[in-house]
């Protein structure tokens, strides 16, 4: 069985908790307990009816806030696919929520309410999934009831959508008419819609093809950690334990190891299952050389013909996480890049994007909470990489705080710093 | 492990496991090398494997914590996925409430001598009778808070500065919101309302003076990922997972097996029942089920079709309010 991850944008009046709601009940994934769980604190609340909302807000300064304050991830299967999806509210701090939950997902689900067509909120989602490179988007136009279901409305979101993905880089876009409430194109297909010739929207998850989303052309292999057994039977037993950010790898193929640049060959690729054949992203997995080389956490294995860019100096486009504190020429932070950690200067921030017209701010002197910009970093020590674009493992990092500890930044690498 | 293995073909073999690897005694399937498509499992694997090693190669001092329960023979397998040939590089603890299903002690030190793993046990008796904590009393008195305390010890006394937990998101509503670094001040208080962003799979395991991180590997599995992993793996656990007769009485709608801990109160009266553990726990506060599911597949069977989360079905601490183990996670719980 695969796996899908998604991540769910949109805010409560969007209908978004009642499409999750739905998408858990229809799939029988809802629990009896929680349903009544749900169903209690809808009546001590004095709700009208029982709030799928609460199933998803789960701490309790969110139900007595009627807030949901943080992403919360959610699983349900069918017999095709397993599904985790990252909840990301809408409200507060939607940025910071949607990156963190958008960061691992395969497809994004925007919600629209048909009614009120594309708003500014709508973009800003758009936006992110496109930053982040979620490789497909679905927007789901909700509450398709309360326009008695048209089609010439479903049809005016669209078009009034489409112009603006024009100007974002979005591979693969889906749209469907649901109403989350009714149930009307989630799991079933709706006899409303007679108009609407696609999936409904579960059908689209589980049907919408992933497997070509990894990077199967660039062998990376971050070291993560070094095995040595010490014991009498694996006396002489080294092995590098990491997961493969990229690319296929074979034993007897050729490696070269980053920052030394000595070449080595696969001997083996050992697991506790035995010999591995072949290994790719996402396998957790331990390789041993033919030579005996000095290598360590942070180091990176490559093909000598297709070496991640090593350097110092880079470009990256970053949200800021951090209410206490900004992002500014001259911060000194931590920077987490596959299994490298090092220290940071920021150089120089080239601009902020206004997240709503997608406009550049050139004049911007720091990046608050939420803000994004482009910023350029140099590192005490070589970070090996790849674009973003190209490669999410690769190619994103977080920056962390020395002094609290705390992760304040996201990053996504545009390429070496010129 | 090593000597002879050979790749076996398995032409009905199901949807999540692909080909099959025979090594010694034991059929192992792999993802098919042809697809480069990990099934969900084996990404779930790959993910928790990547987690142990990150910690193991960032912290000073990590421990697994083991009770014996499904979800921790799981975490223990996955350990020694992620650094065989070598052993565990880091103890293993129990925090033991003393209230033990006999079962699972017998399994727990016979699988931990196989994994070559050193047992640290933390005991609440130890700490009842130290003074440390004081025992409830009453025909309802459980252990179950007394163990914070003990583990918070335990934790202070060998200086862990990282322990794995085996919880799962798809538990408890509060943990669906906790991260898969999930830090503790130096009360060992988890606050959720200041948890760091966790994004791809970068984990931010920078600590204060006397803060401690609980890790969670297996965040992103589900009870059924559990049994479908047990199943694929081979993997034994304790026979009170499958179905037995058992003498047991029911309360607040729980069959509570009857024993040297826990007996029936008046207007309660013992009966033999078939009766299965969907969890284990501490025998005075974890309920059996009636179950007649024998065998792995009967339990899977069983699993699949049920409509009560098994914390529902099953324990008794989680009964106590809305906010239960929110409210038990921030005093320093598991």
């Amino acid at each position: 069985m695969e796996m899908l991850r998604f991540a769910t944008a949109g805010s409560v009046d969007d209908g978004k908790s009642t499409l999750i709601g739905r998408l858990l009940y229809d799939t029988k994934t809802i629990f009896q307990d929680q349903l009544d769980a749900v169903e209690r604190a809808s009546v001590q609340m004095g709700s009208d009816y029982t709030n799928l909302a609460l199933l998803t807000d789960g701490l309790r300064a969110e139900r007595e806030q009627g807030i949901t304050i943080d992403v919360a991830y959610r699983y349900f299967s069918t017999p095709k696919r397993k599904f985790i999806i990252a909840d990301t509210p809408g409200h507060t701090q939607y940025t910071r929520n949607m990156v963190t939950g958008a960061s691992t997902a395969d497809l994004a689900i925007v919600l629209i309410d048909a009614r009120k067509g594309v708003l500014e909120q709508s973009r800003r989602h758009a936006f992110l999934a496109s930053l982040l490179r979620i490789p497909h988007l679905v927007l789901a136009v909700n509450k398709m009831d309360l326009v008695d279901y048209d089609e010439g409305r479903f049809e005016e979101v669209k078009e009034e959508f489409r112009d603006f993905a024009m100007k974002l880089d979005i591979a693969d876009l889906t749209f469907i008419p649901v109403s989350a409430l009714h149930g009307d194109n989630v799991v079933t297909r709706s006899d409303s819609t007679p108009w609407y010739d696609g999936p409904p929207l579960l059908h689209h998850l589980e049907e919408v093809h992933i497997a070509s989303d990894r990077n199967l052309i660039d062998p990376r292999f971050p070291v993560q950690y070094v095995i040595r057994p010490q014991s009498d039977e694996h006396h002489d037993y080294r092995g590098y334990a990491g997961t493969i950010a990229g690319g296929v790898m074979r034993p007897g193929d050729n490696v070269v190891v980053l920052p030394s640049g000595f070449s080595s060959t696969i001997e083996s690729i050992d697991s506790f299952d035995g010999p591995v054949e072949e290994a790719f992203a996402p396998m957790a997995v331990t390789v041993r050389l033919s030579d005996e080389i000095d290598i360590s956490r942070g180091d990176m294995l490559c093909r000598p013909n297709n070496q991640a860019t090593s350097s110092q100096d880079i470009d990256a486009m970053i949200c800021w996480m951090s209410e206490k504190s900004v992002l500014a020429a001259g911060n000194r932070l931590m920077i987490k890049h596959t299994t490298r950690s090092a220290k940071v200067i920021v150089k120089h921030l080239a601009y902020q994007l206004d997240i709503n017209s997608l406009s550049r701010i050139e004049d911007a002197t720091e990046l608050k909470l939420n803000e994004i910009g482009r910023v350029t970093l140099r590192s005490q020590i070589p970070l090996f990489f790849d674009e973003y674009r190209r490669n999410r493992v690769t190619g994103s990092f977080v920056l962390i705080d020395e002094a609290s500890g705390h992760t304040v930044g996201a990053g996504m690498i545009l390429g070496e710093a010129g | 492990m090593g000597g002879a293995k050979f790749l076996v073909i398995a032409p009905n073999c199901r949807n999540e496991w692909a080909p099959t690897v025979t090594c010694g005694r034991r059929t192992r399937r792999l993802a098919s090398p042809l697809a480069y498509d990990l099934s969900h499992l084996r990404q779930l694997e790959a993910e928790s494997i990547h987690i142990f090693r990150e910690v193991a190669a960032e912290f000073e001092k990590p421990c697994l914590l083991f009770s014996g329960g499904k979800d921790s023979i799981v975490m223990l397998r996955l350990a020694e996925k992620a650094f065989w040939p070598a052993r565990l590089p880091f103890p293993v603890m129990h925090v033991d409430t003393g209230h033990n299903f006999p079962e699972v002690l017998e399994f727990r030190d016979r699988r931990l001598a196989e994994a070559g793993a050193r047992l640290v046990v933390a005991s609440v008796q130890q700490a009842i009778d130290d003074g440390r904590v004081v025992e409830e009393a009453g025909p309802r008195a459980s252990r179950n808070r007394l163990q914070t305390r003990t583990l918070l010890d335990g934790i202070s006394e060998h200086r862990f500065d990282a322990l794995f937990g085996g919880a799962r998101r798809d538990e408890e509503k509060a943990r669906a919101k906790e991260r898969v670094f999930s830090f503790r001040d130096e009360f060992g208080q988890w606050d959720p309302k200041n948890q760091r962003p966790e994004l791809w799979n970068l984990y931010n395991g920078r600590l204060n003076q006397d803060e401690h991180i609980r890790v969670f590997p297996i965040s992103n599995w589900t009870e059924l990922d559990i049994w479908h992993y047990i199943k694929a793996e081979q993997i034994e656990i304790p026979s009170v997972y499958y179905a037995h007769k058992r003498e047991v009485f029911e309360r607040d709608g729980m069959l509570l097996s009857t024993g040297p801990y826990i007996s029936p109160i008046e207007g309660e009266t013992l009966f033999v029942e078939s009766v299965r553990y969907r969890t284990v726990g501490d025998m005075s506060c974890t309920g059996a089920i009636e179950s007649s599911a024998e065998t792995i597949d009967a339990v899977i069977a069983e699993v699949s079709a049920t409509r009560i989360t098994e914390r529902g079905a099953t324990r008794a601490d989680d009964r106590v309010s809305e906010a239960a183990m929110e409210d038990r996670k921030k005093e320093g719980y598991f």
